[in-house]
């Protein structure tokens, strides 16, 4: 079972969708104990990180799902569920997210140029960092996403999986392990969404 | 490099698609949801479900319709139509909007967008905004067009972006049904005022009126239609095809 946490930030329907739509079978989990179940946890999340970083310490969850990645259960985070794997985020001041993958998370408008307009929205390729990355398996590089962002992990090269390009190179994917993160949305992301979340559900991870 | 979109609008009444359609190899033409997997499935970046139900009956009707399709397909869906406060923010989005478009309920209730914005983030509030020209001054129409507000249109979409609209769907009700080409003076205005994206809208009839705005207004992030689309008079992939010979950036 794959455990999509709910924490009180963002809409999973489209994610329980997509889920049902390539057969795999997923639950919306809030407790510990049931994301301790899960057999693989995708953490999703829109919105601010502080609030969002907040909600998660509140719950107790973060400790749980950093003790279950740390015992090598997968383990993916899409675009602020992403963002909160890394160590630390400066939207909005300085705030301290899971620290499972090493890097800052910081605005895009750092690297891209004043004339490109902000957030981040639309479909844009990708480009393997780590053409070994699971997560591509059924995809080829140059293949179109969906993003909507305005900050992105900064210093982790040693987890990058794939960057895109906008007016400068944004990081659109992360992987170490079996931890996972996406920027953009692979639940609207059409068919090649699709096939990104059925490399994950196949993943067997360290158990 | 982002793509420039490609987005069908499907008005929707009584849970059924109205503009005529004709496609061969759909089997239910006036099916909302198989309308949205045909375009998925043949290209169209986004789409936008616009109700035009006046009942309560049609609404219930428009929200299964809404769910239904957001099992099925998986691309932006944003919704438009009857959204007057952010209740109706949050019905929609429940159902699997990902964006939700308002327009007469922004000029009713001003406070409509910063609330939302609040609630939802920036990239869940579209403005949709109906403009023509009187007198030679871009004014805001409401109620489907009908009605002149008086509201200069430049300075509302300034004053809607400042509180949080995340995109701009600008239709020129001058160029809309003329079929000869998108409202290109009025886009630019429009583009050289804010700093979100901008979507055209009204007066697309062929292919090459696509290229010419997204050549001539590189602040343009996409191009909407609904009657040229659902009439086969412009196909999607032919359309995508043609942006990328044309070196403008398609999703193919």
């Amino acid at each position: 079972m794959i455990g999509i946490v709910d924490y009180g930030v963002g809409n999973l329907f489209s994610l329980r969708s997509s889920f049902a739509m390539i057969g795999a079978e997923a639950e919306v989990v809030r407790a510990p104990e049931d994301i301790r179940r899960a057999d693989k946890i995708i953490l999703p999340g829109v919105g601010a990180f502080e609030d969002a970083a907040a909600k998660l310490r509140a719950t107790g969850l973060d400790s749980v799902l950093v003790e279950e990645a740390r015992a090598g259960k997968p383990l993916m985070g899409i675009c602020l569920g992403m963002q909160l794997l890394f160590e630390k985020s400066l939207e909005y001041g300085e705030h301290r997210g899971l620290g499972l993958l090493e890097g800052t998370v910081a605005p895009i408008r750092d690297v891209i140029p004043a004339e490109y307009k902000i957030p981040h929205i639309g479909w844009n390729a990708l480009k393997f960092t780590k053409p070994a990355c699971p997560l591509w398996k059924y995809i080829r590089e140059g293949d179109y996403v969906y993003f909507v962002h305005s900050y992105h992990a900064t210093g982790c090269d040693a987890s990058s999986a794939a960057v895109t390009e906008y007016g400068g190179t944004l990081t659109a994917a992360a992987w170490r392990d079996n931890v996972y993160g996406c920027q953009f949305h692979p639940e609207k992301s059409g068919e090649v969404g699709m096939k990104i979340l059925r490399a994950f559900c196949e993943e067997g991870g360290a158990r | 490099m982002i793509t420039k979109r490609i987005i069908p609008c499907l008005d929707v009444k009584n849970g059924r698609v109205v503009k005529g359609v004709n496609f061969e190899g759909l089997g239910d033409v006036a099916s909302p949801v198989e309308l949205a997997k045909y375009y998925s499935a043949h290209g169209a970046d986004e789409l936008v479900f616009y109700d035009i139900t006046a009942s309560a009956e049609g609404r219930a009707l428009f929200t299964d319709i809404l769910t239904e399709t957001a099992r099925q397909v998986f691309i932006p869906l944003t919704v438009g139509g009857g959204i007057n406060t952010t209740d109706d923010f949050d019905r929609v989005l429940k159902c699997g909007a990902d964006k939700v478009s308002v327009n007469s309920g922004a000029i009713k209730n001003p406070a409509l967008v910063k609330e939302a914005a609040r609630l939802y983030g920036d990239q869940c509030v579209v403005l949709s905004v109906d403009v023509k020209r009187v007198d030679g001054v871009f004014r805001v129409f409401a109620k489907g067009g009908r009605e002149n507000t008086g509201m200069e249109a430049i300075e509302w979409i300034r004053r809607c972006v400042a509180d949080g609209a995340g995109e701009i769907v600008v239709n020129s009700i001058d160029t809309d049904g003329v079929k000869e080409g998108f409202d290109l003076e009025m886009l630019d205005a429009v583009c050289r005022a804010v700093s979100v994206p901008v979507i055209a809208s009204g007066g697309a009839g062929r292919i090459e009126d696509f290229l010419t705005l997204f050549k001539t207004l590189p602040g343009v992030d996409a191009g909407l239609a609904a009657s040229i689309f659902h009439f086969g008079e412009v196909d999607i992939r032919d359309l995508k095809r043609a942006m990328a010979d044309a070196g403008i950036p398609a999703r193919i």
